[in-house]
């Protein structure tokens, strides 16, 4: 280690099991990475490599299989066709899907598939010890580190997720996840789909369905009227679509761990479903496009200021005009950045943020003068914005009359087996058997006399959201009925955190072949402070005789 | 009785306190046990400690005498990977012994017979008769409530922005709720502890530090789920996945009462790699989520539980970086403390503040606790400057 000489008194001692000396180094730094290859990501990497930075685009497709099956990182719902389990042939397609990546290669850009991104680490007041800026990537194999001088997030957004009895059955899906498997993949298992949530995002589920030869039964709606462009759900009724407004989903049914049907019931003006209208309608797949959400936890992790913004998904980053993060070698475009349902007909949105970005995140590492990066901005214009409208009122009647219909008694975390009223009634684990009296006598409303709630605390209490799929069926959904049952705004209540590695990874991956010498010298369990866990009945048993007890040298 | 932090230590004080009838208030920053508290491995196997034998005592009954889950589980095992660690965990189970704890000496067969995931690396082992874990974040909880229900109260969101002393005694406790009169104050604010003692006058040494964990998906439970090794401390939680921390630490700096930032970094790979070495059969496990808290330290890592002579109603107590399973007996210590003057069923001397009188101001530097210099910019020097 290089050391500058200095006055020996004034030395500074470090403390030999602390991570000084010991963090990890990235065997390699890049001016920027771009993590994500949709259309956001794409423009970025391009806009900043014809600038003349050198750029790695990340993008974590072909996704491992088993993360596939555990609904990771988009609710792909197990339809999943075995073809997925040749990756080489996924990598094929996955490259034959998106076009752009070929003009990202003539670019110059740096493109790795296959490469998921599970941690962003940065120095902060509490962590000093970083060289720079890490990200942490794995592919199926191994893991390793890679540090970056700008870095911009086009993580796009996955599916909002709410449940019903039968939630859980392969073929109950989001649009997201269709998405992907349709497009991506081709890899959809599904012979007939029924479509819950109209919109630009669901018109476009059943349309890209029936275009991929799956029969659409019906698309349902919980508000009154079909949300989106008439043209197109005329469209889609001329194909044979049936559209059934004022309707929710009451549960799945299959006679195997399968959908094999749907009943949906209409709703009376309270949301309330009539009894005697139910449709059970025939379906392998249940396709929840009721909306999308941002994917901002690496955003959070990296301490990006979020804010709560309805028209735009829930938690987005806040951003200047030139697509900016507050950390400001952070940039981000495209869903990750803010979502509504016009940028599902026109990707065109995204690709623009995504220029923007590239482009300011070239000119921040000095790639452009200033002159020249105004001029381009000039040229590329401001990206549209559309007329987003405001989300969660909407959410929170589909989950209004989904707890209707369906009841309290539905798990509202899969992985962990939560149901809404162990929820809202904050009851521990089923596993832990014993309830005692007071227990029983807690609920969300006692919780609420302390204070305001925190998801995170109902996450700790109820394990909602603790489990491998790392709450991402659950997510919104438990902060809706939250703040439906504390009666305060969704926006109000804090976003639970985010907690690294955002991809669930064997420990046989994340393993650090390249680590430090001085990690494996000075690893300690517990601070290795010899005095601390000296028996106080035998002081001498463990430090020894001549100790000071101080371990300060005066 | 005003406490000031609402962490295990604090908590748990009250909670005593409490169902002794004493009119208690806690008074917490954020939420209660939102930092280290709630953050900790959730071991319960301090013998060493002269609050060992009542922590040993009290864990098994702490759910009858809360009312709410613990998660308590009883017993240890030890896993030795090489021979030195062999030698130590027999040494260790010698010391135990002394107080009267049973310890049986695992060899390789029987260790795996008890925890299946160990592989051909391991030697064998030890089983304590003793000790446990109990999961965190379910304690911290049942002690609030458990205090709420014998009376108690706790407000959350309230700082401590400042203490009045005037003859010997400390009067008033300055919250953005306003002033709270006192007739007895409990600092037990983990790192900030020494930032309350500073305000009656006192010095109590000590250094934050960051520490992390990981944990992995669920797997089936083992016989006992409290099993130690190759550098790592943890459990396997009754809902069955692995918890486990260890490794170095960070010391920082903690300059006001403001919860600090708690990130993870990539120590979680080696976190992963040693518990991959400690149990080969859960190489293949996916670690599900990391985290890291906060903890402080005094110098000789020894918690100091001490009513000060002047301010005279003021009590320390701060347990240095092992709270959790201490919690118990600290709490009723503490309790102690506050209503008689000193602790009946422990000898507390060597756990006193004045222990530190002359201890130099400058003794972090000197111990090379102190955090790195920053680093300017850290390769991402950005034009336009920060925001």
């Amino acid at each position: 280690m290089h050391r500058v000489p200095m006055d020996p008194s004034l030395q500074r001692r470090t403390d030999p099991k602390s991570i000084t000396g010991k963090a990890p180094t990235p065997d390699r730094r890049v001016p920027l990475v771009v993590v994500g290859a949709g259309p956001a990501g794409v423009a970025a990497a391009i806009e900043a490599a014809r600038a003349g930075v050198e750029t790695v685009l990340l993008d974590e497709n072909p996704i491992d299989n088993d993360l596939l099956a555990m609904d990771v990182p988009l609710w792909f719902g197990k339809r999943l066709h075995p073809s997925l389990r040749h990756r080489a042939g996924m990598l094929e397609r996955v490259v034959a899907a998106n076009p752009a990546l070929a003009d990202a290669y003539d670019a110059g850009v740096e493109v790795q598939l296959g490469v998921s991104v599970w941690s962003a680490f940065r120095n902060g007041p509490a962590l000093r010890e970083l060289d720079g800026p890490l990200l942490g990537l794995a592919d199926v194999e191994r893991s390793w580190l890679l540090g970056y001088q700008r870095l911009v997030v086009a993580a796009g957004a996955r599916d909002l997720a709410m449940a019903f009895p039968g939630w859980d059955k392969a073929g109950a899906m989001g649009a997201n996840g269709a998405f992907a498997l349709m497009t991506r993949y081709r890899a959809l298992v599904s012979q007939r789909m029924v479509v819950v949530g109209s919109g630009p995002l669901g018109l476009a589920t059943a349309a890209l369905a029936l275009e991929r030869g799956v029969e659409v039964a019906a698309v349902v709606e919980v508000e009154a009227e079909v949300r989106g462009d008439a043209a197109l759900r005329r469209a889609l009724q001329d194909k044979g679509v049936r559209f059934l407004t004022g309707h929710t989903v009451q549960a799945a049914r299959g006679a195997t761990g399968e959908v094999e049907s749907v009943v949906l019931v209409r709703l009376d003006g309270d949301l309330a479903p009539i009894r005697g209208s139910e449709t059970e309608l025939g379906c392998d797949t249940i396709c929840l496009a009721v909306g999308l959400v941002p994917n901002v936890e690496l955003l959070n992790l990296l301490d990006c200021r979020l804010v709560f913004r309805s028209e735009l998904g829930g938690f987005v980053p806040e951003t200047d005009e030139w697509m900016r993060t507050s950390v400001p070698e952070v940039f981000v475009a495209g869903d990750g950045a803010g979502f509504h349902e016009g940028m599902v007909p026109d990707p065109e949105v995204a690709r623009g943020q995504g220029r923007l970005a590239g482009l300011a995140a070239a000119a921040s590492l000095g790639a452009l003068d200033e002159g020249r990066a105004r001029a381009r901005r000039a040229e590329l214009g401001a990206p549209s914005a559309g007329r987003p409208q405001e989300v969660h009122s909407h959410w929170r009647r589909w989950l209004r009359s989904l707890i209707n219909a369906g009841g309290w008694e539905v798990h509202a975390c899969q992985c962990e087996e939560v149901t809404r009223r162990e929820l809202v009634e904050v009851q521990p684990p089923r596993y832990l058997g014993r309830r005692s009296d007071p227990m029983r006598a807690r609920t969300l409303h006692t919780l609420l006399a302390d204070g305001p709630v925190h998801p995170d605390q109902i996450k700790r209490l109820t394990r909602v959201g603790m489990g491998p799929c790392q709450g991402r069926r659950c997510r919104e959904q438990v902060a809706l009925l939250l703040a439906e049952q504390a009666g305060t705004p969704v926006s109000e209540l804090p976003l639970a955190s985010y907690r690294p590695p955002v991809r669930p990874l064997p420990l046989s991956v994340l393993w650090p072949p390249d680590e430090p010498a001085a990690m494996r010298e000075d690893w300690v369990v517990w601070f290795g402070i010899p005095t601390q866990f000296a028996p106080h009945w035998n002081p001498t048993a463990v430090m020894g005789p001549n100790q000071s007890p101080l371990m300060v040298d005066k | 009785m005003v406490i000031i932090g609402g962490g295990v230590t604090g908590l748990s004080a009250g909670w005593w306190l409490a169902r002794e009838g004493v009119d208690v208030l806690v008074l917490e920053k954020g939420i209660v046990g939102w930092e280290a508290s709630g953050r900790n491995g959730g071991g319960a196997t301090h013998v060493y400690s002269p609050l060992g034998l009542e922590e040993q005592r009290l864990w098994p009954q702490m759910d009858e005498l809360l009312g709410y889950p613990t998660e308590y589980q009883p017993n240890r095992i030890r896993v030795a990977l090489t021979e030195p660690q062999l030698a130590w965990y027999r040494r260790s189970a010698e010391i135990a012994a002394e107080r009267g704890f049973r310890t049986d000496v695992l060899d390789a067969q029987q260790l795996k017979e008890l925890v299946p995931i160990v592989g051909d690396n391991a030697l064998g082992g030890t089983f304590t008769h003793y000790g446990g874990h109990a999961n965190p974040q379910r304690t911290v909880q049942a002690y609030a409530w458990a205090l709420q229900d014998h009376g108690g109260r706790i407000y959350q969101d309230t700082p401590v922005t400042g203490l009045t002393v005037a003859g010997g005694r400390v009067t008033a406790v300055e919250t953005p709720r306003g002033r709270l009169g006192a007739d007895v104050v409990v600092a037990a604010a983990g790192p900030q502890t020494g930032l309350l003692t500073a305000m009656v006058g006192a010095w109590l040494p000590l250094a934050p530090a960051r520490a992390e964990m990981i944990i992995t998906e669920p797997l089936p439970l083992m016989f006992r789920g409290g099993v130690d090794g190759n550098g790592l401390y943890g459990r396997q939680t009754l809902r069955g996945n692995l918890a486990y921390g260890g490794g170095p630490h960070e010391w920082i700096d903690v300059t006001d009462m403001s919860a600090p930032e708690k990130p993870s970094t990539p120590l979680v790979r080696s976190l992963a790699r040693r518990l991959a070495e400690l149990f080969p059969g859960a190489a293949h496990l996916r670690l599900i989520r990391s985290w890291a808290g906060i903890v402080e330290n005094t110098p000789d890592g020894l918690p100091v539980l001490d009513r000060l002579a002047d301010p005279g109603n003021f009590v320390v107590a701060t347990m240095s970086s092992v709270g959790f399973g201490l919690s118990p007996a600290a709490g009723k210590a503490i309790s102690e403390l506050v209503r008689y003057g000193k602790c009946g069923f422990t000898d507390l001397s060597s756990l006193r503040l004045d222990r530190f009188a002359e201890t130099p101001p400058d003794w972090r530097e000197r111990q090379g606790w102190v955090p790195a210099p920053e680093r300017a910019g850290a390769g991402v020097e950005v034009a336009g400057g920060q925001r």
